[in-house]
């Protein structure tokens, strides 16, 4: 169905969500469900005089990582900006519940979304639900559901509150993990709080450095397919299980995060107090020394989540 | 939303087997192509859904061009239009029918 790239050369940034899935798994080994063909398209963007896709933007389906069996989703971030629309949703929620029955080795979520899709917002809303619900369940029953974020559109919205559910994150430079997104900051809170256009500004807030530094991702990627499939490699096997114990590290851990960077105004702040030497210097690390400097912060790594 | 539709009898059959294959992304200026292999190896059917109105000649030429260069013998394709330029349809309409040809 796909053209096959070079994982290694191919930058997960650039790659459409089929090229991701074509690259990241076992070659030749993935199997699509509601495929393109069956055209499962969204029944409400025609009312908006908008383009359908023939996926709604989303490719589901099974196949091998390293031999093993599992369970993938694909976001396709430049179809509507990767937004839940019904079907959309419904394919990922699908896909989930679909994994208490196979009992994979893990379900892999490719996000790439700036949340639900404002034109079927109330059945998109309702989808967001339902996968946290369903992610919580599959958790439960044991499998792990590994979330990969390295795509323009980041995971916003309800997007970073799945990202959440997850058991294990992996983020690239580029990717970005928040739930209210720079623009919809600045429309609230004005310019002089957050100023959108500020790219600086807005990846260290909400980018993949941070994130992995403050331990809200757990694995950091170079921007290429196979580092990816490292990362997602790695994680599925440093999993936490699914138990009021973790519940609870993670509780105190969020809180213990507030309670010590609560008054920071910038991220660098944050840095500094985890101990990063020159927090000014994060941002242009190469991935060698970035890994080495999270390797020295105790906060960037933890059994909770 | 538009919809147009176009009927093209070739001698030039699409080589290969390859079932049905997809390219392209539904995004501004850019358009998918999903191609099938399920009709007679001499017919070639088109169909585009478009936002933008107005084009149907445009379309209708860019489509003429492809059947007449290329073998698209047995297809049916189906595109979803994000506003994609007359270059960019001929490109992805090229790409889809060579991945059909594996």
């Amino acid at each position: 169905m796909t053209t096959v790239s070079e994982p290694d050369a191919l930058s997960w940034y650039e790659a459409t969500a089929r090229q991701r899935v074509a690259a990241f798994l076992d070659a030749g080994s993935f199997e699509e469900f509601v495929g393109p063909s069956e055209r499962a398209m969204s029944p409400h963007l025609t009312l908006f005089d908008l383009p359908r896709a023939f996926d709604d933007g989303i490719v589901v389906g099974r196949g091998r990582l390293d031999g093993r069996p599992v369970s993938i989703a694909a976001q396709e971030g430049r179809f509507m900006g990767g937004a839940f629309g019904e079907v959309h949703g419904a394919k990922l929620v699908g896909l989930l519940r679909a994994a208490l029955d196979a009992k994979p080795a893990a379900v892999l979520i490719l996000f790439d979304t700036g949340g639900v899709r404002l034109q079927e917002a109330n059945a998109g809303e309702t989808a967001i639900a339902e996968t946290m619900r369903a992610i919580v369940d599959v958790r439960g029953a044991g499998v792990p559901v590994i979330g990969l974020i390295g795509g323009r559109a980041g995971a916003f919205g309800g997007g970073g509150l799945i990202a959440a559910t997850c058991s294990r994150l992996a983020v690239s430079e580029g990717g970005r993990i928040s739930v209210s997104g720079p623009e919809v900051i600045e429309t609230n809170k004005g310019a002089e709080e957050f100023d959108s256009r500020d790219r600086a500004l807005v990846w260290r807030t909400m980018g993949g450095k941070h994130r992995r530094l403050i331990g809200g991702a757990d694995a950091y990627a170079e921007d290429t397919v196979s580092a990816f499939r490292r990362a997602a490699l790695a994680l599925i096997d440093a999993a936490p299980p699914f138990d009021l114990a973790t519940l609870e590290a993670e509780q105190e851990r969020l809180e213990r995060r507030v309670a010590r960077f609560g008054d920071c105004r910038d991220a660098t702040e944050i840095w500094a107090r985890l101990g990063v030497n020159d927090p000014d210097a994060v941002p242009a690390m190469t991935t060698d020394t970035f890994d080495e400097t999270v390797a020295r912060i105790p906060e960037a790594s933890h059994d909770a989540r | 939303m538009e919809s147009l539709t176009f009927r093209h009898t070739t001698t030039t059959p699409s080589p290969g087997s390859t079932p049905r294959a997809i390219t392209g992304v539904v995004a501004s200026g850019n358009l998918e192509v999903l191609l099938e292999r399920v009709l007679a190896p001499d017919a070639c059917e088109v169909t585009i859904e478009t936002p933008v109105r107005g084009y149907g000649d445009v379309w209708e030429a860019v489509v003429a061009d492809f059947v007449a260069r290329g073998p698209a013998g047995g297809l049916r394709i189906s595109i979803n239009d994000g506003g994609a330029r007359p270059d960019a349809v001929a490109l992805r309409l090229a790409q889809g029918a060579r991945l059909m040809e594996a």
